[in-house]
């Protein structure tokens, strides 16, 4: 009995002291205040230098009325947003980069399992994928018109082709880098077959599929807008609304339209890093003492 | 410092060693039958163009119900050894038997997944093989006492200490049913204190269930305080250079002058051995 006495005093006192409640709301104010005012002051950075460029009257751009200053730009997104086809083009955009991610998804899927678990498979394509990442997307698109015409599908080949390899990739990369230790543990446990992959081996290559999955979209967010400029089609969209705006040089509506892509993908980009950070924090991987 | 042959009884070879306990057991009039034995065991790995000899011809038996330490500098085979008994590498040549007994293992690492809650963690062992859901939850509730862990089912491993960590690991090992148990310098990790406090519960766990353990440590103090036999191997390739047994007479400090005694006699065998590798 003295030894579990001493041994429960030894795990309290290595559990550590509990966390303190009560100020929470106050810390959480503390938080955002502490992440938001760099960026506050990124954006008054660049606006301040718009707003310079505005007034040097560059070329006599602002005298022609070709350039305008940041002031005009909220009110025209709010107009775009209320009277014009800005939310119909959203919609159509957001719809396209859903069934293009999701179409990447699957198909990543099944390539990054495919190749990690058949050798010859992993030595004839995998550096094919890592390959196919580099390629710029937008030298895809005269093969894409050619094969799928001035068409939807034309635009979801490449964002397909822009994000799967990314999707791929972080899988194969998950399974590779399965700790051996857990595996030994997993094998000793007697996992066998689906199990050990349905117990260990996708749990264990979780945050590596987080992680392409996360550069996946950013791939699948600029094909998707590359696409939508370059491929001639009908309708509102985001890619539409910039070539409208561009050939009636109506330098407002370009940025504020570039402004509602810009957001869009950060939203989601952001999506992804919280998952991240759900993750390593379940895991144990973020270091209180660094702040992350 | 040297002990008398009273306590501890001379290096002899294995097969004499064994040949002997046997021997013994019979005049007891009981015959414990092998839970692990080795006959003649070599594992060569290749490493390029030469050929590394990790073990070279090892044999010797752990009785059921013994706890056998293995000890040996660097090189000396000890985790290919246990790799080997645990079935997940196979000897180059020789024989490696079980005699059809479960075996676990628990590493130096934890290696718990750091996905799963410490009660989780030992669930998953249960559901591997097979342990019916009803039954699951009392048992993880029952294993987590055993390692006196209760309360702790729904941490993540990182939010446990390190000997906290490795008992769970313990519990997970248990939860396989094993009948041996390999431990492959479990305790290594962890400061003396915990490590103290842990070999007493290691103790007290295997007289509760009849464990088998073969226990590999590069620690004399610990093999002289866990074993009932001590098993020293040489370094590249692994033999069995000494065995030495370890009365039991009421319970075993890690201070105590006994664990010293034989403790000194495993240190002076080693250095001999290390010695052979300085010239």
């Amino acid at each position: 009995m003295a030894t579990d006495q001493a041994l429960l005093g030894l795990d309290n006192l290595e559990a550590g002291p509990e966390e303190q409640a009560g100020s929470r709301a106050s810390r959480m104010a503390r938080t955002a205040w502490t992440k938001s005012w760099p960026k506050l002051l990124a954006i008054a950075l660049v606006l301040g230098l718009w707003q310079l460029f505005y007034l040097s009257n560059f070329r006599g751009d602002t005298a022609s009325g070709l350039v305008k200053g940041p002031g005009t730009v909220l009110p025209n997104l709010w107009d775009q947003l209320m009277h014009g086809q800005l939310k119909l083009a959203i919609g159509t955009t957001l719809e396209r980069a859903v069934v293009g991610y999701g179409l990447s998804l699957v198909i990543g899927v099944i390539i990054g399992a495919a190749v990690s678990r058949i050798p010859p498979l992993r030595a004839a394509v995998g550096s094919i994928i890592t390959g196919l990442q580099t390629m710029p997307s937008i030298a895809w698109f005269p093969l894409a018109i050619i094969l799928f015409g001035g068409s939807n599908a034309a635009i979801l080949f490449v964002v397909v082709l822009g994000s799967a390899p990314s999707i791929a990739n972080g899988m194969i990369a998950g399974v590779d880098y399965t700790p051996p230790i857990l595996l030994r543990a997993g094998k000793v446990m007697g996992l066998r077959g689906p199990a050990l992959y349905r117990h260990l081996i996708l749990p264990a290559s979780l945050p590596a599929f987080v992680a392409g999955m996360k550069q996946a979209w950013a791939f699948a967010w600029r094909s998707l807008m590359a696409g939508e400029l370059v491929v001639p089609l009908a309708g509102a969209s985001l890619g539409v609304l910039l070539n409208t705006y561009q050939q009636a040089l109506d330098f407002t509506s370009v940025v504020a339209v570039m402004i509602v892509i810009l957001i869009i993908g950060i939203i989601v980009d952001g999506l992804f890093s919280k998952a991240d950070l759900a993750i390593r924090n379940r895991w144990g991987l973020l270091d209180p003492a660094l702040g992350t | 410092m040297r002990v008398s042959d009273q306590q501890v009884t001379p290096p002899v070879h294995a097969q004499g060693a064994s040949a002997r306990g046997a021997a013994e057991a019979t005049a007891n009039g009981m015959k414990p039958a092998d839970a692990v034995s080795l006959i003649d065991v070599s594992k060569a790995y290749s490493t390029g163009r030469s050929q590394l000899l990790a073990l070279d011809k090892v044999s010797f038996a752990v009785r059921d119900g013994e706890f056998v330490c293995i000890i040996g500098a660097s090189g000396c085979g000890k985790s290919t050894l246990l790799n080997v008994v645990a079935g997940l590498d196979q000897p180059t040549s020789g024989s490696v038997s079980t005699a059809g007994r479960r075996v676990g293992l628990m590493f130096q690492e934890p290696a718990l997944f750091p996905w799963l809650t410490a009660g989780r963690n030992i669930d998953l062992a249960l559901r591997a093989r097979g342990v019916p859901k009803a039954e699951r939850q009392e048992k993880v509730a029952e294993l987590l006492q055993t390692v006196r862990l209760t309360g702790f089912g729904d941490k993540r491993p990182h939010e446990l200490s390190g000997g906290m960590r490795q008992r769970v690991a313990l519990a997970r090992a248990l939860a396989q049913d094993a009948d041996v148990l390999l431990m492959d310098e479990p305790f290594g990790a962890l400061d003396a204190m915990t490590r103290d406090l842990l070999h007493d519960e290691l103790e007290r766990i295997c007289s509760e269930r009849t464990l088998t353990v073969l226990f590999v440590t590069h620690n004399v103090r610990e093999a002289a305080r866990l074993g009932d036999r001590v098993i020293v191997l040489s370094s590249r390739p692994g033999r069995v250079i000494g065995e030495y047994l370890v009365p039991r007479s009421g319970p075993r400090r890690i201070d105590s002058p006994q664990v010293a005694g034989i403790a000194a006699t495993l240190t002076d065998r080693l250095r001999e051995e290390m010695g052979r590798h300085g010239n």
